[in-house]
């Protein structure tokens, strides 16, 4: 009895510890991914944390009424003036400008690579979008000072070298693969029976793509219009480059506007002192941009779960 | 009479649809020319500028000398640090999330934060470059401090396609794997990842080729357009190939927009190769592992 018991451990003993090991190993290593995972949720929490604490020293200097409904931002002449509506103006102007560029166009070519388009067309312009989609957003600037502004200036005599329609030209261009490529997703999605039906009913091609496919995904094509123009407020390198650096109080595409992301630009380059209230406003401008690009992703997120659900 | 007007109709609706397929040829056709409008305006402008001596000098006041060695140096510098810090930590939570979490409400919420990062804006980055990096950990304007802030530009786009690509291992492989006493970690490092390494590796490429273009982050933590230096250190300042373009693209002499132009030549050409790669890996790799 005692013998067979310690037949039976002898061998077991050099087995234990390797298994004890290996169990230590896999928990380290699950810790250690947990970590990584940890470390993006760290990435959101302080890019909050440094904005919130940056712009609030700034609030303690300027007031926040005065930030949100100044219509002066002169940031550099004394006496300085921190209102930020010139800079939201001249966002809302470029993402106006591109949106009118990029939706109608967009739109078309996603309807015609869904609907339209036989396979190898569709397989010739997807590689072009991509390849649009993967062009960095400096050569773009440099397409807007060197081709599109010439081009503007011929057409408007009146506009100057730096003007707001460039820029909507570029980012329109820009954000143009990102609308395509997503509604293209949703419209292929939309299942085949419910174009059969239409044309079964004696539509045409026109009627069902109008009145049957688009409007059943129009919240996937929403989604796609809102995650475009979420780009384009963020859109940094062109937008400089093209609308320059003049912040406007104005909705003339010809004029010069400096956009939030220009602000930011103009500053970074400078010899702008730590901690003056010129360097402080870029985190307070900064935490508007953060806000109003959370807000549009998380509208087209809640917008793409829902639609999703219906067809699953 | 009723027949007529039916018949008007019909005729007026097939316009309209033909009409309608024409506008949407033609916005497809846009897209396609403004790439080539685009490529053409490049390479015209800036192919003469291109030659050896552009690639190997430093950039100068004069235009005729300027080249761009040290925004090429920069930027390899910057692409090594960022796929060093960036991939490992990526592929990391990638797995973590694929292979460790049970569908809960704390991976959920965990996903939800990187989908959103992958919408921050990348001059945001910048901005938490400046004020962690370049000022709370006194980096000042350096190489380190820079690939941290690309790396965490490109990280979410990291996890994002790793997950893709775990997530089309199929189940089976796994379950073989444990059936036949494998451990978790074992069946991971040795089935999951390498089955799973074409789509890895094709979206880590395309990571850094949006790193490389990248010049928004880099201007905010403060990356210099000139300067006869080369980095040596993770310390020293740097220049990158985007900033240099965005510099000279900025002046008003015709003579540094066509050195932009060539730099931009040189960019995608990197580029180039670096998708080439990608769709390379894609189909040499991806093909006979066909379950």
């Amino acid at each position: 009895m005692s013998l067979a018991s310690t037949q039976f451990e002898l061998p077991a003993l050099p087995l234990a510890e390797p298994r004890v090991r290996r169990r230590t190993f896999e928990k380290a290593t699950h810790a250690i991914l947990f970590c990584c995972a940890l470390l993006s949720v760290l990435t959101t929490v302080s890019i909050v944390a440094i904005l919130a604490v940056e712009a609030s020293r700034f609030f303690q200097e300027v007031s926040i009424v005065e930030f949100l409904t100044g219509t002066r931002w002169a940031p550099l002449f004394k006496p300085q003036h921190f209102g930020i509506l010139p800079l939201v103006c001249g966002t809302l102007l470029v993402v106006g400008g591109s949106a009118v560029i990029a939706i109608p166009l967009g739109m078309g070519t996603a309807i015609f690579l869904s609907e339209y388009a036989p396979t190898w067309l569709r397989d010739t312009i997807k590689p072009v979008l991509e390849i649009l989609a993967g062009i960095p957003s400096v050569v773009y600037g440099f397409f807007a000072i060197v081709f599109v502004s010439p081009w503007v200036q011929w057409l408007f005599p009146s506009a100057g070298v730096f003007n707001a329609a460039s820029a909507c030209i570029v980012v329109g261009i820009m954000v143009l693969p990102m609308i395509v490529s997503l509604s293209d997703d949703v419209l292929r999605a939309v299942p085949r029976s419910l174009r059969e039906g239409a044309f079964a009913l004696g539509a045409t091609k026109f009627d069902v793509t109008v009145g049957v496919v688009v409007p059943a995904a129009l919240s996937g094509i929403m989604a796609s219009f809102l995650l475009a123009i979420s780009r384009a407020i963020g859109e940094t390198m062109a937008v400089t480059l093209a609308a320059g650096a003049t912040p406007n109080l104005t909705l003339n595409p010809l004029t010069s506007v400096q956009t939030m992301t220009a602000y930011i630009v103009s500053i970074s380059q400078g010899d702008t002192p730590v901690g003056s209230p010129e360097y402080l406003a870029l985190f307070a401008v900064g935490l508007a941009l953060f806000v109003a690009t959370l807000l549009m992703n998380l509208l087209a997120q809640w917008i793409l779960a829902r639609s999703r659900e219906v067809y699953e | 009479m009723m027949a007529a007007a039916s018949r008007s109709r019909r005729r007026r609706m097939k316009w309209v649809s033909t009409l309608f397929a024409a506008a949407c040829l033609a916005s497809a056709l846009v897209c396609v020319l403004m790439l080539v409008v685009l490529v053409w305006n490049v390479v015209s402008t800036g192919a003469s500028w291109l030659n050896w001596s552009f690639l190997t000098s430093f950039p100068s006041r004069n235009p005729q000398q300027a080249g761009i060695l040290s925004a090429l140096a920069g930027s390899l510098w910057l692409i090594v640090l960022t796929a060093v810090v960036a991939l490992p930590v990526g592929v990391g939570a990638a797995v973590y999330l694929e292979e460790y979490a049970r569908p809960s409400r704390w991976r959920s919420f965990i996903q939800t934060n990187i989908a959103n990062l992958a919408g921050v804006p990348s001059i945001v980055y910048g901005i938490l470059g400046l004020g962690l990096f370049v000022e709370a950990m006194e980096m000042g304007a350096s190489v380190l401090a820079g690939a941290l802030t690309l790396s965490l530009v490109v990280l979410p786009v990291v996890i994002l396609t790793t997950q893709e690509a775990l997530r089309a291992v199929p189940g089976s492989i796994r379950h073989a794997s444990y059936a036949l006493g494998a451990t978790r970690l074992q069946t991971i490092s040795r089935q999951v990842l390498p089955a799973a390494l074409p789509g890895i590796m094709t979206g880590v490429i395309l990571a850094l080729s949006r790193a490389i273009g990248e010049a928004a982050p880099l201007v905010a933590v403060g990356a210099v357009a000139y300067g006869p230096f080369l980095p040596a250190g993770l310390n020293d300042q740097f220049s990158a190939l985007p900033i240099q373009i965005f510099n000279w693209s900025a002046r008003p002499q015709a003579e540094f927009h066509q050195l932009a132009a060539a730099a931009i030549l040189v960019l995608l050409v990197v580029l180039t190769c670096m998708n080439a790669v990608a769709v390379f890996v894609r189909y040499r790799f991806g093909c006979h592992s066909r379950w």
